[in-house]
């Protein structure tokens, strides 16, 4: 800064302190009621302070399953927001990179038909045609599949996009000293391209990964078969029982598992989640 | 190694934008041409389609014996450097020099002997295991030399290679270039804008201007008997005094004033061209009458600017003469130039 | 269109490449997209027997539709508040955290980490810690004499949704705009300081002007934001309620597609979306191309 104004630098500690405190407090107070039992919900006001009965708890959520609502173990859902996350994730990724580079490094007929086609599901989320979409899935009969949870996902205008971006800034000379050099379109796209694109692979994986594991009406209409529940859907499945409040310490334990796992991906490779985040926009 | 003959080539882009038309140069085996000229005058095009980059329009283009108008850039024989280098950021500086090896599927012996002979050449051996972003320009500037020197290629092709070097390397660069070009024999084309590197570099210049070849020759043969006005400013530095003039009875006269040199040339306007070098300080009150405006001091020379009836002229003189109060100006008969005042081109002339 | 000045002469191998990408987007996109806009021109009976060609009467019988007028009201209010809340809150953490050096990154990570958080998670979150019976914050409410309940009153859930949806949001906005501050050169700070600005006159005169762009391109995406991927928040939380308080058109469409298995009145509230969302995309679009060229 400019200047040196103490009472300047000490207002934006207490300002970024109080925002740290807002931000964080709902999972604090989320936290605390994992570590109760479900009786101490049933009068009065929610505890503040953790409780005793953080292993119980988990254990029982990620490996028992919730009886009243007929839960499943989280440990499985896990494994399938995992699978659904990492399919979508890899799967945008894959078949984004190798139409960027179609798109990019050669000349076709109906080369601009087809970038209009992917731009065009830029502009649609899946929220918006939800019912003709289910109904594809359904007749293609991928309903309760993995299949079906993450292919109809994976087409990606964005992913496409950032690669392109991506592409025109390499240096034309670079593809000119490969074909010198005697590399061919695949070799080239393998041996320069992809090794090139390392970090905006690692950044938007990042990204899709939230997007992915983050999924919440489409599990939810294309699975009826509690064997591919994801976790951020189960969670409702579970909160929504009929006639009694939820067993509020486990459905707050399945949160704080269902948002642990992105979370992680943020903090430790905040630095490429900023590009991604900042780059996909672009 | 090989001769390259380009007949007759001709590049059209789409819109019929003549980027570069009926080009003729043949090209012995062994002989480093240069192309020279000002940006957008074709050179680069040019270059680019005898490496098979850019599709070639009109005529042919043949390496050795062989046509290569429809031959991928990878199977001429040739190499080229690039102005931004164009290595590969992700390779060590070894795996750089062999990639073009490894496609051809050279031996893994041979592609490490050709390797390492090239980075004895050119000094590289501490820096193979390197990244290309871990080296300085200079360093970059080998290795994209050297990825030529593996291929052992028929041609090298040079697109501006030193351009992106700081002034005092270029100069260092230019003199490694000639030596290694002269020790390995290889055919060389070397695209450039600058007129000093074409000058040192080259056995024959071409120099292009508006995508046809206004001259080629020897450097000194361009110099000293530039074929038109454009060459005349293009080649030498400072560029030749181009001052418009009118002979009439075999006397020159320069605005409306006789200049006291004669040629044998018929009567009517020219355009007369004068070196900077050539022009000497006269004593005595002989000469042309020439008015300074101000001066340049360059340490091994002294560049007067000023002005000849009203058009600007350039003098270089040694830095120790003493300026007189009141300058006139004179060049021996023999070092003149004359250009024709419509088309600029030169007008061949036995001065007395 | 943009391509790179050399390019691979196969014939074949481009169609291979982009084949995968062009499959799943018509299968899985344009295909559905079409039938919204087809269905949206039929009605079928009541038995679902029959089907006959309305023309717009589905849209006519949309806009004449109390609950979807009220859908739209519910949603420029929800958008609205989303997108001013969040968007001041994420600028006044981002001049903060802008201001310091060293503690500028470790900020940085302790805000940004619920951007990560799904919204179904964040709506569970909230609902639990707004539960009217055991709630933390209903019973601090209760002690300065508010009787809180979203269960029952719209406002209240509305309250909770906007709260919710925007806690997420900050996250997002803040990165945004400390890339923003740190792309204004310092020389201009510096310049107007010798000027004679104070800190607060230069927010005002300098950072806040280079920030629209900025602030603009937010203002668009977390409208499309509060649209689109609330979704999860509303369904999660007051399910569209209470009395259709909270109940935005990207719920209504699914309420009344699943649930209401209205095929007809539901694509057509589809392909209204559709247009809305194609004229933000366009806004933002044409904001991002004239953002380039400078």
């Amino acid at each position: 800064m400019v200047e040196h104004r103490p009472f300047l630098k000490l207002l934006s500690h207490l300002v970024l302190i109080l925002g740290v405190v807002i931000v964080a407090f709902p999972v604090y107070v989320a936290f605390i009621a994992s570590t109760h039992k479900t009786t101490d919900f049933i009068t009065g006001i929610m505890p503040v302070l953790p409780g005793s009965d953080f292993w119980s708890t988990y254990k029982t959520v990620l490996f028992t399953g919730l009886a009243a609502s007929g839960a499943p173990p989280i440990g499985l859902m896990l494994g399938n927001s995992l699978i659904m996350a990492l399919a979508i994730s890899i799967g945008k990724i894959a078949i984004s990179i190798l139409s960027a580079y179609a798109i990019v490094y050669f000349r076709f007929p109906f080369r601009q038909l087809a970038f209009w086609i992917i731009f065009v599901t830029l502009m649609l989320p899946v929220e918006v045609r939800i019912v003709p979409t289910f109904k594809v899935v359904a007749d293609l009969g991928m309903l309760n599949s993995y299949a079906g949870l993450s292919i109809p996902l994976i087409a990606s205008a964005t992913a496409t996009f950032l690669f392109r971006q991506f592409f025109l800034t390499v240096p034309d000379e670079l593809l000119e000293a490969a074909r010198v050099d005697g590399a061919g379109p695949l070799k080239f796209f393998k041996d320069i391209l992809l090794p090139l694109s390392r970090t905006n692979i690692a950044a938007l994986f990042v990204i899709l990964f939230i997007y992915g594991w983050n999924q919440y009406l489409w599990p939810l209409i294309v699975t009826t078969d509690s064997a591919h529940y994801t976790v951020v859907m189960g969670i409702k499945r579970m909160s929504d029982v009929t006639d009694a409040e939820p067993q509020w310490n486990l459905v707050m334990a399945v949160a704080i598992l269902a948002m642990l796992p992105p979370v992680l991906v943020v903090i430790f490779m905040q630095r490429l989640f900023v590009k991604g985040l900042v780059e996909t926009e672009k | 190694m090989a001769a390259i003959d380009i007949k007759r080539v001709g590049k059209t882009y789409v819109g019929n934008v003549n980027a570069v038309s009926d080009i003729s140069i043949s090209i012995a085996d062994g002989e480093f041409i240069v192309l020279v000229g000002p940006s957008g005058c074709g050179k680069s095009t040019l270059l680019r389609m005898v490496a098979g980059l850019e599709t070639i329009t009109d005529g042919t283009v043949s390496i050795g014996a062989r046509v290569v108008n429809e031959i991928e850039p990878a199977e001429r024989d040739i190499a080229m450097v690039f102005q931004n280098y164009a290595l590969y950021p992700h390779m060590s500086v070894y795996d750089n020099l062999a990639y073009g090896l490894r496609n051809r599927g050279t031996p893994k012996a041979e592609i490490d002997a050709r390797v390492a002979e090239a980075a004895r050449m050119l000094e590289l051996q501490p820096y193979l295991t390197r990244k290309p972003r871990a080296l300085s320009g200079g360093q970059r500037q080998r290795v994209a030399m050297g990825r030529a020197i593996v291929r052992n290629p028929a041609a090298f092709l040079f697109d501006e290679p030193l351009s992106n070097l700081d002034a005092k390397l270029r100069v260092t660069m230019r003199g490694e270039i000639k030596q290694l070009q002269k020790r390995l024999g290889t055919t060389s084309i070397y695209v450039t804008h600058d007129q000093l590197e074409a000058m040192t570099l080259a056995d024959r210049l071409v120099v292009l201007n508006g995508g046809s070849i206004e001259q080629i020759g020897a450097p000194l043969e361009v110099y000293h008997k530039p074929a038109s006005t454009f060459v005349a400013s293009f080649i030498g530095s400072p560029a030749m005094n181009l001052v418009k003039a009118s002979i009439a009875n075999g006397v020159i006269s320069i605005g409306d004033r006789e200049s006291g040199l004669r040629a044998d040339l018929p009567n009517g306007a020219l355009t007369l061209g004068l070196r900077a070098e050539d022009l000497r300080l006269a004593e005595n009150g002989a000469g042309f009458p020439f008015a300074i405006a101000f001066v340049e001091d360059l340490g091994a020379q002294r560049l007067l600017h000023g002005h000849c009836s009203g058009q600007s002229v350039v003098v270089a003189v040694s830095p120790d003469l003493p300026l007189p109060s009141e300058l006139r100006l004179t060049i021996a008969q023999e070092r003149l130039h004359f250009f024709a005042s419509d088309t600029g081109k030169r007008i061949e002339t036995t001065s007395f | 269109m943009q391509t790179k000045r050399t390019i691979f002469s196969s014939k074949v191998l481009p169609y291979w490449l982009i084949l995968p990408q062009l499959a799943v987007t018509l299968i899985f996109f344009v295909w559905p997209a079409g039938q919204a806009v087809w269905q949206s021109f039929l009605r079928e009976d009541a038995f679902g027997t029959s089907t006959q060609f309305v023309g717009l009467a589905n849209y006519a019988a949309i806009l004449h539709d109390p609950g979807y007028l009220n859908a739209l009201i519910v949603t420029v209010i929800f958008s609205i508040s989303v997108a001013t809340v969040s968007i001041v809150l994420a600028l006044i953490l981002a001049v903060a955290a802008n201001s310091l050096l060293k503690s500028r990154s470790l900020y940085t990570t302790l805000l940004v980490w619920p951007y990560a958080v799904a919204p179904a998670v964040a709506g569970v979150l909230f609902w639990f810690m707004f539960n009217p019976t055991i709630g933390l914050i209903p019973y601090l409410l209760q002690g300065l004499g508010y009787h809180w309940d979203d269960r029952l009153n719209g406002t209240d859930a509305m309250i909770l949704v906007v709260i919710a949806a925007t806690w997420k949001q900050i996250s997002y906005n803040f990165l945004f705009f400390l890339a923003g501050l740190q792309s204004i050169p310092k020389a201009l700070i510096e310049a107007a300081a010798i000027d004679g600005a104070g800190p607060a006159k230069r927010f005002r005169d300098i950072v806040f002007p280079l920030l629209s762009p900025t602030t603009f391109f937010l203002l668009v995406v977390n409208v499309v934001y509060t649209m689109f991927d609330t979704f999860a928040v509303i369904h999660a939380t007051t399910q569209g309620g209470p009395n259709q308080a909270t109940n935005i058109l990207v719920y209504k469409v699914f309420t009344d597609g699943f649930i209401g298995l209205d095929l007809g009145s539901s694509s057509a509230q589809s392909v209204i979306l559709m247009l809305i969302v194609i004229a933000l995309t366009f806004i933002q679009f044409r904001f991002v191309e004239r953002n380039v060229q400078y």
